[in-house]
């Protein structure tokens, strides 16, 4: 109960700390910020330090109030309302490529511990393609989406936006449960050679459980990632109706109305939060699982 | 002894060799061992002189490169499908996750047994190690010694004719350690399982054994064996009895034996 309150305590400090960070530079710094190498003509030079102005930063309360006013001016819903809707799409989407990225990255795992030779072919190209940025990715994928719409098979828009999502999701997932399934000593391992026991009983009753400390902040990981992974996707194949496009959307009319951008991104920080939340709820209900984790 | 039984173990000339990526290994050359049915037998050596492997061998852990082995008339690999062994080490080895009831439970289960079939089996374990009491505790929640308890409990979970350990006490206490060789002990003697147990306490392995397996490394193989044939209970007033400590120094002089002799060899 402590433990929970000093938790809950840290989290509100850190938010605070940002909040007067923020508004402490914007109060100290020069509005036009610092820029080196100016040779009078416009946008030459280097800027060290950000402008401080308010189109460039807006007060913390100026976003807050700008959450409750008209969206788009006239009797258009209220900014949060507009928000709120976009995140349900974007968590929508973002729950599907979630699932696909841990079946996919949980598949590779359990081949990968099964069969060595597998692993050594397989990580390296698994590591190497988190390098493969998401915007070069995305609309490959999109493309691929459109033709087999076009073939006949149903292939909505969103659907191309959750693989690229599981794009990002899968990698913490194989990774993490290749970890955990390898995890069991040595000692384990023999006692279930003695006990006559298969490649399938020795998967359920010792891999899988001793792969939950390693699978909880993977799947955590892979929750995080993608949200992440459908605004930026939403964004590079032009996705109407999640956050992302909404964030292109009011970031165009930034110069006019700077706090208006901050929407969506409370919106994505807020959808994060809850779907490393839900991952957690799920480490709950494995907590004798983790009972390795304080001993070991 | 009963003749018409097949031994327990029978060991005749088996070698194991490991081959590393830094040439080989001779772990064990040449042993010849006999363990009868319902027989305790301990080997000592200083480390490295093979008893691990050894045991590791009967266990069909690692496969001998040379000689044959027999469990009970039968090949090690079918004697470890037959579920004719139970196994305990110097780690307890318990699951985390697992409460005791599980833990022991464990072999039974990946048996296919039935949860009422396992239960009642379970109850009898935790009663002939006094763990009754803890039976919905979690590994973290028990001292080492009763960690062991509970291996030793989950040992025996399949009525094993057989019972190999590796040096089971290593890690406890001398308190909690002749406690447990007491223990030990009497549960050999109402299981009426054979007993191969690797120890490198001089002590222990006199006062549990019927017959102590002298070892010497570089290659590992059996010196000496000598027989304790202690009558009667083995209990607290055993250890302070002349006939113990003729025994205990009988196994020193033949472990050192094996170590004065190795400056003559060079
Ligand atoms: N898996 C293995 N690979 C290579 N060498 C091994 C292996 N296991 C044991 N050995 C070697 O075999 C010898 C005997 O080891 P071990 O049986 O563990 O001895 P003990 O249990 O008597 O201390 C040692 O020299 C050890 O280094
Ligand atoms: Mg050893």
């Amino acid at each position: 109960m402590t433990t929970r309150a000093t938790s809950i305590g840290w989290g509100v400090t850190g938010v605070l700390a940002v909040v007067v960070a923020w508004e402490l530079y914007k109060y100290l710094g020069p509005a036009e910020g610092v820029t080196v190498g100016d040779t009078g003509d416009a946008g030459s030079g280097q800027i060290i330090l950000p402008r401080t102005h308010d189109r460039a930063m807006p007060h913390v309360w100026s976003m807050i109030v700008r959450l409750f006013e008209p969206t788009s001016g006239g009797d258009s819903p209220a900014l949060i309302v507009s928000v709120a809707a976009a995140a349900a799409v974007t968590l929508g989407i973002a729950v599907v490529g979630w699932l696909i990225g841990v079946l996919v990255g949980f598949g590779l795992s359990l081949v990968m511990q099964r069969w060595r030779l597998l692993e050594w072919g397989l990580l390296p190209w698994i590591v190497v393609s988190q390098t493969v940025p998401l915007i070069a990715l995305a609309p490959v994928i999109n493309a691929i989406g459109n033709q087999i719409d076009r073939s006949g098979t149903p292939w909505p828009q969103w659907l191309s936006v959750a693989v690229i999502a599981s794009y990002l999701a899968f990698f913490p997932v194989a990774v993490g449960a290749l970890r955990g399934l390898q995890s069991p000593d040595r000692i384990h391992l023999d006692l279930m050679r003695t006990y006559g026991s298969g490649y399938w009983p020795t998967l359920v009753r010792l891999r899988l459980p001793a792969a939950v400390p390693h699978l909880l902040p993977a799947l955590r990981l892979a929750a995080a990632n993608a949200v992440l992974g459908v605004v930026v996707a939403e964004v590079s194949i032009g996705m109407r109706g999640g956050l992302g496009r909404m964030l292109i959307q009011l970031a165009g009319q930034g110069s006019s109305d700077p706090a208006a951008p901050w929407g969506p991104i409370f919106g994505a920080v807020v959808l994060g939060l809850i779907a490393a939340g839900s991952v957690a709820l799920i480490g709950v209900g494995l907590k004798d699982y983790r009972r390795g984790e304080a001993t070991s | 002894m009963t003749s018409a039984l097949p031994a327990a173990v029978k060991a005749t000339g088996v070698d194991k060799v490991f081959t590393g990526s830094r040439g080989e290994v001779t772990a064990l050359a040449g042993v010849d061992l006999e363990v009868a049915a319902g027989e305790f037998v301990s080997l000592i050596g200083p480390s490295g002189c093979g008893k691990s492997t050894l045991l590791r061998l009967i266990a069909d852990l690692e496969t001998s490169t040379g000689g044959t082995l027999e469990i009970f008339g039968k090949s090690a690999s079918q004697a470890r499908q037959d579920q004719d062994y139970g196994i305990a080490f110097q780690q307890a080895g318990l699951l985390p996750w697992r409460t005791v009831r599980d833990n022991i439970g464990l072999p039974l289960q990946l048996h296919g047994q039935d949860k009422r079939t396992r239960a009642a089996r379970v109850d009898e374990l935790t009663a002939l190690v006094g763990l009754d009491e803890f039976v919905d505790h979690h590994p973290d929640q028990l001292s080492g010694g009763m960690q062991q308890r509970v291996a030793i409990a989950r040992a025996l979970a399949s009525q094993p004719r057989l019972l190999l350990m590796d040096e089971p006490f290593g890690a406890l206490d001398e308190m909690t350690r002749e406690y447990l060789q007491s223990e030990l002990t009497r549960i050999a003697a109402e299981t009426q399982a054979a007993v191969v147990f690797v120890t490198h306490s001089i002590p222990e392995a006199v006062f549990l054994s019927d017959r102590v397996v002298v070892m010497s490394p570089r290659p590992g193989r059996i010196t000496d064996i000598i027989d304790v044939s202690l009558a009667g209970e083995r209990d607290e007033a055993l250890r302070e009895s002349p006939a113990y400590f003729e025994r205990v120094t009988a196994v020193r002089e033949a472990l050192h034996g094996t170590h004065v002799d190795r400056p003559n060899e060079r």
